[in-house]
């Protein structure tokens, strides 16, 4: 069974944000990026089903600009078998993204579609179901362990109260958080092979996007704390606190 | 082919304003969907629809609550008047009394596409995360995910919502109608003015669309909270040395009552104590509850960004230079396995009293 595994490329998630001077985007000077590390899960889980089938390919597919092509490399070089990009500037609207993945994806022979639950910049948390919506398929998100079998893929949800075993039909997409699918690392061998592989650029079919972001902010610093004591002495002084000035008890 | 021409039906926009007409405050501007659990609303619930009510005031009109489930349960829907609500709109039918992503789709969508909403909230819950993305798309509209303030600013709205897991947030202006968003629990208040809260029950058309098979539930050893929707949250870091030692933050957690949740620092999840489910920060959950306990966590960027705008945040830390104390509103620099025991004890006496 082939598998399509959307990834993006966002900063690292160590990195320390700071406002860029058009004051709606962040400073990019000295970020380092990643494939956002759910998106790697998501690969990772894609590659299982190949390797576990021995059979079927697992094509990368991400929507950005020229620098993304690093990290679709990345992907190949974990063992993705092809990567497309497709080539437009992606925004906060994750319809648009949906749209430009959909027009590439509708026609490809994917039977499984899988993603990150969100992108580690935006938090939109959205592209996975909307993709699947305007795919017709049905769609499993937050899903931490993958089996797939012939008709369907058996998902394990992180629901509220607990955890859900669905079966759901193929072709189907699900989006895919931490779990069971800790992404292997890149071996030099991976890397090397990663060369050979195709990489297609094409423009992407990306609509305008409809969220304008009218300004970015850092957070309002929080006013000072104060150290309430040392050990267990400070504890009824923390209480009485929290109870009378605070009012959180 | 254009991507907007793909296999989406258009949603069909029956325009049932006969009875809202004679009636200017009734007509719905915002539409709040409420969530309900084994026939029940959820206490999330007041939150939307407050917000709601608040901005069909700014828009000059009234908010109308849209939620589904299963036959009768609109008989449990009349409180969100209290909310704020005129309308309570009641999608019914057997196979929605429990939640399927496809059915609850198209049911809401044609609440929302009949209604001529400018506003549509949602509670950024796991349902709601979940169903919010697949209505916009139903809509062809796009969402606004995660938000924790709105505003009307030249009678459009801009919504607030935080990117890079906290590290910055981003006002959000709106290209396309009804506007879409998803609100993050615990940041709106509750309270509004009461309104009518008419319960309009309705069965809606078609039957569920093929979807998931639940095959098996597994519920959680104790409690139901989810970390991303607890009032209160009790995590732990590293600094808790091991998953054995977690009977401890168990304790805290168990004193301050039916509303605290665990949660759990990045570390202590990669090492594979505690499940990803609890876990806060930028590659967890963002969080805002009402009172956040760090214990043993040293705060790593990623998981103050995660946690800061809890409204009270309390930690205790071996280590008085941890950057945890620079968000902390009270810190006890002590050792957690002396302090949380009595810190238990301390919040059990107070609540007894």
């Amino acid at each position: 069974m082939n598998v399509g595994v959307c990834i993006r490329r966002v900063p690292d998630t160590e990195t320390r944000i700071r406002i860029g001077d058009d004051g709606v985007s962040i400073d990019t000077s000295g970020v380092k990026y990643i494939v956002s590390p759910y998106d790697e899960f998501a690969l990772e889980a894609g590659l299982r089903v190949t390797e576990g089938r021995g059979a079927g390919q697992v094509t990368v597919v991400t929507v950005g600009e020229a620098d993304a092509t690093e990290s679709l490399k990345n992907s190949l070089a974990m063992g993705a078998h092809r990567a497309v990009l497709l080539e437009g500037e992606v925004s906060m609207d994750g319809l648009a993204t949906a749209k430009a993945l959909a027009a590439e994806l509708e026609e490809a022979d994917a039977p499984l579609i899988l993603l990150g639950v969100k992108a580690a910049d935006d938090d939109q948390q959205q592209v996975g179901p909307m993709l699947a919506t305007l795919l017709g398929r049905p769609c499993a998100t937050a899903v931490t362990q993958l089996e797939a079998g012939e008709e369907h893929v058996r998902c394990h949800r992180e629901v509220e109260g607990g955890t859900e075993v669905i079966d759901l039909p193929l072709p189907c997409v699900v989006t895919i958080t931490k779990g069971k699918h800790e992404p292997r690392y890149a071996t030099l061998r991976g890397i090397m092979a990663a060369r050979r592989k195709p990489l297609e650029r094409k423009p992407a079919q990306l609509p305008a996007s409809r969220l304008r972001v009218q300004r970015l902010e850092l957070p309002a610093p929080r006013p000072p704390g104060r150290i309430v004591g040392e050990g267990v002495d400070a504890v009824p002084e923390l209480v009485r606190l929290l109870r009378e000035e605070a009012g959180a008890l | 082919m254009s991507a907007a021409g793909l296999l989406v039906e258009p949603v069909t926009m029956p325009r049932t304003g006969v009875e809202t007409e004679s009636m200017e405050s009734a007509v719905g501007v915002v539409a709040a969907y409420v969530e309900q659990r084994d026939g029940s609303l959820r206490a999330t619930s007041h939150e939307v629809v407050a917000a709601a009510a608040g901005l069909a005031r700014e828009l000059g009109g009234s908010a109308h609550a849209l939620t589904a489930g299963g036959p009768g349960f609109a008989a449990q829907c009349g409180p969100l008047g209290a909310c704020g609500a005129e309308v309570i709109r009641v999608a019914e039918r057997d196979d929605l009394a429990r939640y399927q992503s496809e059915s609850y789709a198209r049911v809401v969508a044609d609440m929302v596409a009949g209604g001529g909403y400018r506003v549509v909230l949602f509670p950024a819950t796991a349902l709601g995360a979940d169903l919010a993305p697949r209505v916009a798309a139903l809509l062809d509209v796009p969402l606004a995910s995660d938000v924790t303030a709105l505003e009307v600013e030249d009678g459009g709205l801009v919504a607030t919502r935080p990117v890079y897991g906290g590290k910055a947030f981003a006002r959000v202006a709106f290209d396309a109608s009804p506007a879409v968003v998803s609100l993050r629990p615990h940041v709106f208040p509750p309270a509004a003015d009461p309104a009518a809260g008419r319960v309009e029950a309705f069965v809606p058309d078609g039957s569920a669309p093929a979807g998931g098979r639940v095959v098996e539930f597994r519920s959680a050893s104790r409690g139901s909270v989810d970390v991303a929707e607890a009032e209160i949250v009790v995590s732990g870091g590293r600094g808790m040395r091991g998953p054995e030692n977690w009977g401890v933050l168990e304790e805290v957690r168990d004193a301050l009552g039916s509303a605290a949740a665990l949660g759990a620092s990045r570390a202590v999840v990669d090492a594979g104590w505690r499940p990803h489910a609890e876990q806060v920060g930028q590659t967890g959950k963002t969080i805002s509850p009402k009172l956040y306990f760090a214990l043993a966590i040293s705060g790593a960027i990623q998981h103050l960004a995660g946690m800061r705008t809890a409204r009270t945040i309390v930690a205790v830390n071996k280590d008085a230079d941890a950057p945890i104390f620079n968000v902390a509103d009270y810190g006890i620099v002590g050792d957690v396995f002396e302090v949380a025991p009595v810190l238990a004890a301390e919040i059990r006496r107070l609540r007894s009293e």
